[in-house]
Order: structure tokens, then C-alpha cells, then sequence
């Protein structure tokens, strides 16, 4: 591979952004070279330039970034320098891109196909007809359902799995010789990534492309790079084959990252028997619209100073589970008790005392804080609300609250949401749930829109707080890393029925029901092999929604 | 929800606005001071012909009587007679109830006028509007972007009665290339009936191309940052492919709105340019009917100008979901 000219060649990269007349690096000096056929993997946390450099690979940059120094050059072409026709030629035609949000970056105004045959067209590389039928044949490669009519659909009409798998298609349109590829399976579910991962890998070889893959999941990359490059805020921390950096990582960030799976806490013995449960639903049954409901009898317990992790993949009823305890959605039928008194179905029925003890932490920290307020308005409201007090006790119990979650309380307290981190952001929706003094919390995803490095302090501080205080938690998650982290019992969802639930390490032994295997099976790990492995022992038909779709005719 | 469904449930609620519209003009009319009869003979009335013309139209019957009569007729499409005419065949020794005078026959060739009027400026202001609208997104913050927003505003700031005026310096006294009168009447060719039209419309396509323009260039740049927009950039498009194929089918809804919102002001809101060019339109039979109380005429105005708006928001409501692929084809 060395003796070959790199396909794609970054020099001293510098990118600026700029917002309100403030300069800011956003890749600093960064150097790549990226060779014919070559996977390369650009892994980092938010805020690490990853996505910049990568569309630098293409000669385009955001508005608001601006390439200040170095040199781009893809096949002895200047990105940088060169006219903006010239460089426009190149994009789509011989480089693609393929966006996190596939269904965000389809125009919804036009049907699949004619989004697909739109560039080899303009680039005039096929005609219209050709285009088409080529296209038809990469659906049918990436296992899309229907191959010849479903490009005649419009984007809201399939799935997110099925827009990716589309969206690589349309990359491939043009049979480009560099695909920049920036985080296409983020937004999906486990048993969707892994079959859009393996098409992807399936037709960068076939058609040996080069590629660039963005992730912020080292163990996606370790599936689809030859390469690793590891970013830190625009620097490059360092670059090595995948083999190498997943078994001997050299620099200490690169080693952190790596460490983070490895936080796992012990599951908590089983409680009494006979003891009251802190939260009990029997046979809840909710539905939004009348005669369709979204969960079906769903049954289970958690008890005092307990995680029960909920999980399952997007439209599993998880959250419409959590808003039957809240009382925003009362249940068709079935009951929820607390401390083993039935809970009044509608919230506004409920006292004060039984909203106080139920508390809830959101996925979404930016948004569910009150951006005007100082953090201790936000954290003090609860405290007025709930237990009265006013004036100077208000604020030593916020002091306390802060010092609780690990923050600095003279630090904190007079900011607004605007001038802390995500993962702060985060603490202070804990610190408001504390506030209320409540036994059980639900957690929302609390962690999926965080780093995983920040996500790891989140989850410490959780079960810290819990063993502190005998909290109860019901976990809601889509990530099986976090179950096995922090949960203690395991309630599996799956189109608003309970598949499975039992104890945490039960869970994660075989025999499981086969919906939670397949669940457990999708979870990529750091082997670079896995993906292999398991494609070879349970065949492409038994993964992802080909394997759900067999599961539902059983 | 199907759009036969929306269709039936909007033009429900319409005849509900109609019929509350109808209540308030009758009561507003009747509490301006005066009525018909004193309109119509002015200082010299006589307590005596004041009360003879008020029996004669039944103006001295209590105002609720006189509106159910009214509601009765209308809801059979009889709309009545105007005043000024009953007045007249009465004054002549006519029968009041003929045909002759009805408000019908004496309102349809004025909106007929009104509508032709409206026609021939939205075909000049809506292409031109969307054009220069799309050309500003295009080449954003350039100098064309600034002059089309500084002329567009200028033209939108001025009174109607000056844009008029400018017009008829520039276009029928410096260079006589059109006539400054619009004296319409019936048995004139379509291309005369179009050249005396044309300066009144292009007096109304200055008045309402900001406002479309504006809206065009603000929908469509405010889509510019989503990530299908920069999808299509990363595809190697032509800017120019970029806005029109994938940033204004889906800018087209608040578009079609201002566009209906526009028309609907054509029809009932321009009184002033009909004044300035004499053009028999509706707007001035209107502001005639108000000034001697002329009840029906007014009623049956109002009715027009409500059902105008009423129809042509629902028709931009329609094509705005017929513009939007998720709410036309259901998943």
C-alpha cells in the first residue's frame, strides 16, 4: 500500500471558526494521508473536530469555518486553492458523503430515486435510466426490502435503518473513489446499526472505495477502519493500524477511552421476598389513540436502593411506560402503587407528598433546563416547592445539592445553563431531581447524549447517590453498555410488551429469550473480528430487522 | 385527516365567519350616525320626506327585523335591492320588488371588473415576486439582494395613490405608452380591456411584490442551513440547482400563504388605485354604498370580500398540503 500515491493528502490542516467575531482552532495541524481502497477511522469526542476534518476531506467547510493554513490534496488536486467549479466537479462524482441523519439529509420533497440518480446525472456520468437500474442493484446488495420499488418512495415512507442503507447507496452512486462517511449509525438502534454496518463494509470492498469513518464508537471502528486516527479537540493524539491501537494504545487519552467500558458495578442481592416494592406496575395497558395501544400488560417491580433497567429499542414503549408511573399518561388499565399504596392514575389527582418522592432526569440536559435561570433558581425551586424553605436555608440546601453532584457550589451557582458543559448540565438535572428528596427516579436515557467519558462520571455519581441514599432507579436505555454498568434487574421491551426481566447477571448468561439475544448479539465489542465472526456464525438473514421480522411470523 | 375532510370542516367554519360577519357590518352600519334617508337629502330634509323615504324601504322597522329579513333572503341568494335603486323605482312610480335594481345584477359586473383587475396583477406580481425572491437567496447579501430589499420596501412604504400617480407621470404623460383612465365597460375586446388595465396593475404588483418577494427569500434561506441543503451542496450541485430543486419545494407553504394573503388584499383592498384610475371596480361601489348607508349594497359587499379571503386561505391551505409529500401520502 505504501508505494502507491495516497489518494487523499492533508497537510497541517489549521480550520478556524468563527462566531461573533471570536476566532476559535477547530482542527489544529493535523496531517493525514488516506491511500486507495483504505478504511480510515477518525474516533473523538464531541467538540474534537472530527466532522470538520472530514468534510475538509471533500474541500468544504461549514459556514462560520474557515481553512486558515495547511493543504488538501485528493488525487494531486488542490481542495484548497483550487476554483470553486473544479472542486465542485469532484464532489459527489468522485467523493460522497454520508450523513449521521439519514432522515434529516434526504429532502423530504423528493422521492428516494430521483435524490439518488440526481448526481451521476448532473455530473453526467450515467443517464437517468442507467442511474436507475444501477441503483436497484445496490438496494438489492444492501438487502433493502423490495429492491425495485422502493426507491420510488418518498423518505418518510422507510425506516431510519432503510434511509442509511439508502444513503450509502446514493454515496455509491457515482462510483466515487472516497466516501466520507460521518456517523451513520449513531442515531440507530442496535439491531439496525449492525446490518447498516455490515452493508457498508460490503460495498467499500466490493467496490474497493476508500473511506473516511467518523465515529465516536470505538467499537464501530474497530469493525470498519484498516486505520485509527484519535482526535482531542483538534489535535491529533495519535494514529496507528487498528490492531495495534486496540491492543496496545499508546497515549494516556487514548487509554481512558478505552477504559470506560470496563466501569461495572455488582449486582445487589435480590431483595426479600415479601418485602413492599418501591414502585409496582401489574398489568398496565396505555395507548395515545383509542384501541391502539402502545403497551400491553406490562408487570414489574423495583425495590428500595435498586436499578431496574428498561430497555429496548425506539418504539418499545419504554418512555410511555415511565409516563404511565408519572401520571402524564393514566393506563387504560392496570394499577401503579407506591410503598404499596395505589397510585391515583392521573397526576393531577396525586398529593404533593407522592409527586415529591417520584422524580424524573431527562435525556436531553440542554433542553430541560430552563436557560434564563441560574442554576440556583433551577435547583432552588424544588427546594421551595417541595419542603418550604425560603431565603438563607434555600440556598445552603442548594450549597449541599451542588456539593452533592460533585460541583463546586460558589462556583456554580450563579451561572447559567449556557456557561457549563454538557456533563455538568447533566449533574444539575440530578441535583433538581435530588432536591424534591424523592426514593425512586426515573432516568430517561440520562446518557446517551453525552461523551462516554462524561457519561462514566454520570453513571459513578448515580450509583453513589443511590447507596447513599437507598434511591430506587428506573433506568430507561437503548445502551446495553449501561445496563451492564449500573442495573441490578433487567425488564426488556419489545413493541410495548415485556419479553424478558429478571436479574442483571441472568440477563447476560444464556439461555435468553431470543429477542434479548439478538439484542445482546447487535452490541458491538472492541474485537475486530466480531463483526466477521458474527456475520459467519449466524449469516446476514439473522441479523437486524430481517432477524426481527422472523422473530414476529414465529 | 383527509383533505375532503378538511375541505368540508373549513368551509363549514366559513359559512359560520360569514354569518358573524354579516351581524357585525349590519349593526356597525347602523350605528354610524344617519341613515339612507338623511344620506339622500342632505340639510333640506324635511322631518316629513325623511319618514315617507323610511317607510318606503322599511327602515322604520326595529333593526332586528330588518336583519332577519335580510338573512332570510340572503340564505336563498337574494341578496335584495340598494336603496339608492328602490328609491329611485319608487320615485318613478315602479314596483320596488322587479328585477331591475337588484344589489346582484349591480355588484357582478363591478367584481367581475375587480377580479380581472386582480387576475392581471397577480400573473405580473407572483412570477416576478418568486423570481426575485429565489435570485435574493440566491446571491444573498450581494448588491442585488440589497437593491431588490431597498426598491421592494420603497415601493411597499409609499401610498398607493402616489405609486399611482409616479405610474401615470412616467408611463401615460412622459412616455404615452398607456392610457391613464381605466374606463372599462362592456362590449370591449379582451387586449383593450388588458391595456386600460395595465397601469392599475402595475401600480398594485409595486404594492404587494414585497411582500411575496420577502417572504420567498426568508423561507427559502431559512431552510439553508438543514442537512439536506448541505446533502445537496456535497452532491456537487449548481447553487442555483440547490435552491430551486431542493430548498423551495419545501419553502413553498408559508409561500403559497403570503401569495393567498396578497390576492385576497387584490380583491378587497383596492380602493384607492380604482379611485386614482376610475376603474369600475368593487372597492368603490363599496366605499359609495357606505357613505349613504346603503345597507344591502354593503351587506353584500362585505359577503364578498369575507368569502374572498375565507376561500383563498383554504385554497393555500390545500396546496400547501398537496406541496408537502408526508402530509400527501401517509406513511
Amino acid at each position: 500500500m505504501t508505494n502507491t500515491k495516497p489518494l487523499l493528502k492533508i497537510r497541517d490542516l489549521q480550520i478556524d471558526g468563527i462566531s461573533d467575531e471570536t476566532r476559535s482552532r477547530i482542527i489544529n495541524k493535523v496531517s493525514l494521508d488516506l491511500y486507495p481502497g483504505e478504511v480510515l477511522g477518525l474516533i473523538g469526542e464531541s467538540g474534537a473536530g472530527k466532522s470538520t476534518l472530514g468534510l475538509a476531506g471533500m474541500g468544504f467547510t461549514r459556514d462560520g469555518c474557515e481553512i486558515v493554513g495547511g493543504s488538501i490534496e485528493f488525487d494531486g488536486i488542490d481542495l484548497v486553492n483550487s476554483p470553486l467549479e473544479k472542486r465542485r466537479r469532484l464532489l459527489g462524482s468522485r467523493i460522497a458523503y454520508v450523513a449521521q441523519s439519514a432522515a434529516a439529509s434526504f429532502n423530504p420533497s423528493h422521492k428516494i430515486m430521483y435524490q439518488h440518480t440526481e448526481a451521476p446525472v448532473f455530473h453526467r456520468k450515467f443517464s437517468r435510466i442507467d442511474a436507475e437500474t444501477d441503483a436497484i442493484n445496490l438496494y438489492r446488495r444492501l438487502r433493502l426490502p423490495q429492491p425495485e420499488m422502493i426507491g420510488f418512495r418518498y423518505p418518510h415512507q422507510l425506516s431510519g435503518g432503510q434511509l442509511q442503507r439508502a444513503m450509502t447507496a446514493m454515496a455509491m452512486s457515482c462510483r466515487p473513489d472516497l466516501i466520507i462517511f460521518d456517523e451513520p449509525t449513531t442515531a440507530l438502534d442496535v439491531t439496525t446499526q449492525i446490518e447498516v454496518l455490515s452493508a457498508i463494509r460490503d460495498i467499500v470492498e466490493q467496490f474497493s472505495t476508500a473511506a473516511i469513518y467518523i465515529t465516536h464508537d470505538l467499537a464501530v471502528v474497530a469493525q470498519m477502519a484498516d486505520r485509527i486516527k484519535v482526535l482531542l479537540r483538534g489535535d491529533e493524539v495519535e494514529e496507528n493500524t487498528t490492531r495495534s491501537m486496540l491492543k496496545s494504545p499508546r497515549e494516556s487519552y487514548t487509554k481512558s477511552l478505552w477504559a470506560v467500558r470496563s466501569f461495572e458495578r455488582k449486582q445487589k442481592p435480590p431483595a426479600k421476598t415479601g418485602a413492599t416494592p418501591v414502585i409496582s406496575l401489574k398489568n398496565v395497558t396505555a395507548a395515545y389513540a383509542k384501541n391502539d395501544p402502545v403497551v400491553r400488560d406490562v408487570s414489574f417491580d423495583i425495590h428500595a436502593g435498586r436499578t431496574v433497567a428498561v430497555v429496548g429499542e425506539s418504539g418499545s414503549g419504554k418512555s410511555t411506560t415511565a409516563r404511565c408511573i408519572t401520571g402524564l399518561l393514566p393506563p387504560l388499565t392496570g394499577s401503579i402503587s407506591f410503598d404499596g399504596t395505589a397510585l391515583p392514575p392521573d397526576y393531577r389527582q396525586r398529593s404533593n407528598e407522592q409527586l415529591r418522592q417520584m422524580q424524573m432526569i431527562y435525556q436531553m440536559a440542554d433542553t430541560a433546563l430552563n436557560p434564563r435561570k441560574k442554576i440556583g433558581e433551577i435547583i432552588g425551586r424544588p427546594v421551595e416547592f417541595y419542603l418550604g424553605l425560603t431565603g438563607r436555608e434555600k440556598r445552603q440546601r442548594v450549597e449541599e445539592l451542588l456539593a452533592q453532584i460533585e460541583l463546586e457550589p460558589t462556583e456554580f451557582i450563579d451561572r447559567y445553563p449556557a456557561e457549563i458543559s454538557g456533563g455538568q448540565k447533566q449533574r444539575i438535572g440530578i441535583a433538581r431531581a435530588l432536591a424534591a428528596e424523592p426514593k425512586f427516579i426515573i432516568c430517561d436515557e440520562v446518557t446517551s447524549a453525552l461523551d462516554q467519558l462524561v457519561a462514566e462520571g454520570i453513571l459513578r455519581l448515580l450509583t453513589d447517590l443511590q447507596d447513599k441514599m437507598q434511591l430506587s432507579f428506573m433506568l430507561i436505555t437503548h445502551d446495553l453498555s449501561t445496563v451492564r454498568a449500573i442495573a441490578d434487574e433487567v425488564v426488556v421491551m419489545k413493541d410495548g410488551i415485556v419479553v424478558e426481566s429478571g436479574p442483571k447477571n441472568d440477563m447476560f448468561t444464556p439461555p435468553h429469550h431470543a429477542y434479548t439475544d439478538l439484542l445482546l448479539s447487535s452490541v458491538p465489542n472492541m474485537d475486530p473480528d466480531w463483526l466477521d465472526n458474527l456475520l459467519a456464525s449466524r449469516g446476514a438473514d439473522n441479523i437486524g430487522d430481517a432477524a426481527i421480522e422472523k422473530m414476529n411470523k414465529n | 385527516m383527509g383533505i375532503l375532510s378538511i375541505i368540508i370542516k373549513r368551509l363549514g367554519l366559513g359559512v359560520l365567519t360569514l354569518f358573524l360577519v354579516s351581524i357585525i357590518i349590519f349593526l356597525a352600519v347602523n350605528m354610524l350616525p344617519g341613515d339612507f334617508a338623511q344620506a339622500l337629502l342632505g340639510q333640506a330634509a324635511t322631518p316629513e320626506a325623511v319618514a315617507a323615504i323610511r317607510a318606503d324601504l322599511g327602515l322604520d322597522r326595529p333593526i332586528a327585523n330588518r336583519y332577519f329579513d335580510w338573512l332570510v333572503g340572503a340564505a336563498r341568494g337574494d341578496f335584495g335591492t340598494s336603496f339608492a335603486q328602490a328609491n329611485f323605482s319608487a320615485y318613478v312610480g315602479e314596483n320596488s320588488s322587479s328585477n331591475y335594481g337588484s344589489v346582484a345584477t349591480q355588484l357582478a359586473p363591478r367584481f367581475a371588473n375587480t377580479v380581472f383587475l386582480a387576475s392581471v396583477t397577480a400573473v405580473i406580481a407572483i412570477p416576478i415576486s418568486l423570481a426575485i425572491g429565489i435570485l435574493a437567496a440566491l446571491y444573498r447579501y450581494s448588491i442585488f439582494d440589497r437593491v431588490a430589499n431597498v426598491s421592494t420596501l420603497t415601493s411597499i412604504s409609499s401610498p398607493e395613490f402616489f405609486v399611482a400617480y409616479i405610474l401615470i407621470l412616467v408611463l401615460a404623460v412622459l412616455n404615452p405608452l398607456l392610457p391613464s383612465l381605466s374606463n372599462i365597460f362592456d362590449g370591449m375586446s379582451f387586449a383593450e380591456r388588458l391595456e386600460k388595465t395595465l397601469l392599475p396593475a402595475l401600480t398594485l404588483t409595486l404594492v404587494v411584490t414585497a411582500h411575496m418577494m420577502r417572504m420567498t427569500r426568508a423561507a427559502i434561506i431559512n431552510l439553508l442551513a438543514s442537512p439536506y441543503i448541505e446533502m445537496a451542496r456535497l452532491k456537487g450541485l449548481s447553487p442555483f440547482r440547490v435552491i430551486v430543486v431542493h430548498a423551495l419545494p419545501n419553502a413553498l407553504a408559508p409561500i403559497i400563504n403570503v401569495v393567498a394573503l396578497n390576492l385576497a388584499y387584490l380583491i378587497t383592498g383596492v380602493v384607492v388605485v380604482e379611485v386614482v384610475f376610475v376603474y369600475p371596480g368593487i372597492g368603490q361601489l363599496f366605499v359609495d354604498s357606505v357613505k349613504i348607508r346603503d345597507i344591502p349594497v354593503v351587506q353584500a359587499c362585505c359577503m364578498v370580500f369575507a368569502s374572498a379571503y375565507i376561500l383563498l386561505n383554504l385554497l393555500a391551505d390545500i396546496m400547501a398540503i398537496l406541496s408537502n409529500p408526508r402530509l400527501r401520502i401517509p406513511k
